[in-house]
C-alpha cells in the first residue's frame, strides 16, 4: 500500500514553491496550506473522523463503558443475537456486545498504527535526509540496504517475522511494521531532500559559514518535509489496514485480545450461515478509519502540491 | 540495450543474495531469541530429548550458533543458499518437502494473479486515461471518489464482502437459475472448480486486483495530466498531428512508464495478496498453503514458502526492469 503513496509522493514538487506563485499577498507556505484546507470539506470530514477514531482509542470508556473483556461483560446466551432496535449492533459470536468490542479494538489498531508510522517517520527522516545530504558513499550503503528491504514483499516478510515469535502484542507488531515500512519513506525524504539541496538559500547559507548540521536543521528539514507528511498520514491509514490483515491471517493479536481483525476472522464464516451483522460492522469500521486517513492524506497532498491546482 | 540488461542482472545478484540473508538473518534472530519452533510446536508436554534433538537435526535447527543470540550465522547461510540452488527449501512438519507442494499448487496461483494483473492493468489504464484527459469533469471526480473508496478496503474486508455478496447471494442464484449459462454461475464461483480452471478464479481474482486496479488507474490519471501539459504534446499539436496521435502514441506512451514501474512492484503485492484471498475464497493454490500453515503453525512452510516467493518477485522485477528499458529509451544511455 505504501508503495503507491511513494510513487505517488515522489512526483511532489518541491513545496516552498508554492508561495511564490499566489497572489501577490505575502504568505508562507504553511499559511497558503492553512488557507488551502480550511475551505475544503473534504479536510472537515476526515478530521472529524480521524478525531473520533483517535478518541475512541484512547478513552473508549467515553463511547461504551464496560470493556469486553470485563467480568461478565459478555453471554453466551446472547452469542450472535442479531441487531434489534435496542442494540443496532447486535452481539458478537462470543456473546459480547458488538458496539462496545468495535469500540475498545479501535485502541489496538490506532495505536499500532501511531507506533508504527512514528518508528517509520523517524528512521525514514533520519536515514532519508543522511542519504540525500551527504551522497556519494553514504548514499549508495543507505541505497542498497532499502533495495534489500524492498526485495521482501511487506506481507510475507512480516508473516515470517511473526509466525515464528509466539507473543504477539503492541510491540511486536509496531516494531515489524516499522521494519518492513521504513524504506518508502526513507526514498521520498532523500528525494525531497536532494531537491530542497539545489535551492539557493541553502549556498546562500553555506556562504554565509553555516555548519552541515545547522543547515540541515534550519533549512533542509522545514523544506523537504511536506512529502513525508503527506505520506505519514495515508500510512496511518494503511498501517491501520496491514495490522488487520496479519490479524486476520493469524499471526496479529490473539484471542482473548478484542480487535477489528479478528472480529471480521469469526465474522467471515458467520456471515454465510445468516448472521451478516458480525461482518459488515466491523468491515465498516475498519473501512471508514482507513479512508479518514487516506483522505487527509489527499487533502494535505493537494494543499501542499502546487503542481496539482 | 544489451549493456543495460546485463547490468541489470549483474545487479540482481547482490540484491537477491541480500534479500535471503535479511530473511535469513530475521527468523535466526527471532529463532535466537524466542527459541526455536521445534519447541514451540508440542508446548507444555515436551517429548523426551532424544526427540527433540532428533527433530532440530532433522530441520537443520541443530547448529550450535542458533543458541548464541546476535550471531549471524553466516556458515548456516551458505550452507542454505547451497540448499536453495538444488531446489531444497526444506520439508514441512509432516515431512512434506516444501518445494513439491509449492510446484504442484503454483498454477493455481499463477492463474489468479494473471487474471489480477490483466484485470487490473486494462480496467485500470482505461479508467486513468478517462479521468486524465477529462480532468475536473464528472468522470474524472468519479474515478478519484471511487479508487479512494477502492484503496480503503483491506483485501480480507473486501474479498469477505464479496463472497457475501456476489459468491454466496448472486452466484447461487445464477447457479440455480434456469435461463444463465453454466459458465455465469461458474465466475460467481464461492471456491475453486477444477472443471473450470479459469472462470473459478474470476471473483478472486477480481479482489487481488482491486486494491491495485484502484492504484494504477491514479498514476495513470496523474502522469497522464503531467504529461498532457509538457512541451513535446505541444509541439506535436502544432505540427498538425491528429489527437488520436498524440494522445495515443505520443502521451500515453510516456505516461505508461511509472505505470510499469508499479505493476513490478505490483507482483509482490499479489503474491502476498494471494494468501487472503486464497484463504478467503479456499482456493489450494500457494496461498491457502500459507494460510494453513499459519494456522498450524507449520514454520518451516512458511518459511520456505516466503523465501521462494521473494525469488520470485525479485525475478518479476528484472523481468520488469528489462521491459521499462525497451519503453524508456533514455535509461540504455546511462
Amino acid at each position: 500500500m505504501s508503495d503507491l503513496s511513494a510513487a505517488e509522493a515522489a512526483t511532489t514538487a518541491e513545496p516552498g514553491a508554492v508561495a511564490e506563485g499566489t497572489t501577490g499577498s505575502n504568505r508562507s507556505l504553511w499559511g497558503d496550506v492553512r488557507y488551502e484546507l480550511v475551505r475544503s470539506p473534504v479536510f472537515w470530514i476526515s478530521s472529524v473522523l480521524v478525531l473520533i477514531a483517535l478518541l475512541m482509542a484512547f478513552f473508549p470508556q467515553l463511547f461504551a463503558s464496560t470493556s469486553p473483556n470485563a467480568a461478565g461483560a459478555c453471554d453466551l446466551n446472547d452469542a450472535r443475537v442479531k441487531p434489534t432496535w435496542d442494540k443496532p449492533f447486535g452481539y458478537t459470536a462470543a456473546g459480547c456486545d458488538m458496539w462496545a468490542s468495535l469500540v475498545w479494538g479501535t485502541g489496538k489498531s490506532v495505536i499500532v498504527a501511531i507506533l508504527a508510522t512514528a518508528g517509520t517517520v523517524i528512521l525514514g527522516v533520519g536515514l532519508g535526509t543522511a542519504s540525500g545530504w551527504f551522497g556519494g558513499f553514504t548514499d549508495s550503503i543507505i541505497g542498497r540496504i532499502t533495495d534489500i528491504f524492498f526485495g521482501l514483499p511487506f506481507i510475507l516478510g512480516a508473516l515470517v517475522f511473526l509466525a515464528i515469535f509466539p507473543t504477539r502484542n503492541i510491540w511486536t507488531i509496531s516494531l515489524v511494521l516499522v521494519i518492513f515500512g521504513w524504506t518508502s519513506l526513507t526514498r521520498v525524504m532523500r528525494g525531497s531532500v536532494i531537491a530542497t539541496k539545489q535551492r539557493d538559500f541553502v549556498d546562500a547559507a553555506r556562504a554565509l559559514g553555516a555548519t552541515d548540521l545547522f543547515i540541515i536543521r534550519k533549512h533542509i528539514l522545514a523544506n523537504s518535509i511536506a512529502p513525508v507528511i503527506v505520506l505519514a498520514t495515508i500510512g496511518l491509514g494503511a498501517y491501520i489496514s496491514v495490522e488487520a490483515t496479519l490479524t486476520f491471517l493469524g499471526v496479529g493479536y490473539q484471542r482473548p485480545t478484542v480487535s477489528w481483525g479478528l472480529l471480521v476472522n469469526e465474522g467471515q464464516n458467520l456471515a454465510l450461515a445468516g448472521f451478516w451483522h458480525l461482518l459488515i460492522y466491523p468491515c465498516a469500521f475498519i473501512v471508514v478509519t482507513v479512508l479518514a486517513f487516506i483522505l487527509l492524506g489527499d487533502v494535505l497532498r493537494d494543499a501542499l502540491d502546487p503542481r496539482s491546482r | 540495450m544489451g549493456r543495460y540488461v546485463a547490468r541489470r542482472i549483474i545487479q540482481f545478484i547482490p540484491t537477491i543474495l541480500g534479500t535471503l540473508f535479511l530473511l535469513h538473518l530475521l527468523s535466526i534472530l527471532t529463532i535466537q531469541i524466542v527459541g526455536d519452533p521445534v519447541r514451540a510446536l508440542f508446548g507444555e508436554n515436551a517429548p523426551p530429548q532424544e526427540v527433540i534433538l532428533q527433530l532440530q537435526a532433522q530441520y537443520g535447527l541443530d547448529d550450535p550458533c542458533l543458541e548464541q543470540t546476535g550471531n549471524p550465522c553466516l556458515g548456516l547461510f551458505v550452507d542454505r543458499i547451497g540448499q536453495y540452488a538444488q531446489g531444497d527449501f526444506g520439508v514441512d512438519f509432516r515431512q512434506q518437502p516444501v518445494w513439491d507442494q509449492f510446484v504442484q499448487r503454483m498454477p493455481i496461483t499463477a492463474r489468479m494473479a494473471i487474471i489480477a494483473l490483466v484485470f487490473e492493468a486494462t480496467v485500470g489504464i482505461f479508467l486513468g486515461m478517462l479521468a486524465g484527459l477529462r480532468k475536473d469533469k464528472f468522470i474524472d471526480n468519479f474515478v478519484r471518489v471511487s479508487t479512494v473508496l477502492l484503496i480503503a478496503f483491506p483485501v480480507f474486508v473486501l474479498g469477505s464482502l464479496v463472497l457475501l455478496i456476489f459468491g454466496l447471494k448472486v452466484g447461487l442464484y445464477l447457479r440455480e437459475s434456469s435461463w444463465a449459462p453454466e459458465w455465469l454461475g461458474q465466475m460467481f464461483q464461492i471456491g475453486y472448480n477444477p472443471d473450470y480452471p479459469w472462470l473459478s478464479l474470476t471473483l478472486p481474482g477480481l479482489v487481488l486486483g482491486a486494491f491495485s486496479l484502484a492504484a494504477i488507474a491514479r498514476l495513470t490519471r496523474t502522469s497522464l495530466i503531467e504529461n498532457l501539459r509538457s512541451d513535446y504534446v505541444r509541439t506535436a499539436r502544432a505540427k498538425g498531428l491528429t489527437t488520436r496521435r498524440t494522445i495515443g502514441i505520443h502521451t500515453l506512451r510516456n505516461s505508461l512508464i511509472p505505470v510499469v514501474t508499479f505493476i513490478g512492484v505490483d507482483i509482490g503485492f499479489l503474491l502476498g495478496g494471494s494468501i487472503v484471498t486464497e484463504g478467503i475464497f479456499n482456493v489450494p493454490g500457494v496461498g491457502l498453503l500459507t494460510f494453513q500453515a499459519i494456522e498450524r503453525n507449520d514454520t518451516p512452510i512458511i518459511i520456505g514458502v516466503v523465501t521462494i516467493l521473494s525469488i520470485v518477485f525479485l525475478v518479476a522485477n528484472l523481468l520488469v526492469d528489462i521491459l521499462y528499458a525497451a519503453l524508456d529509451p533514455r535509461i540504455r544511455y546511462e
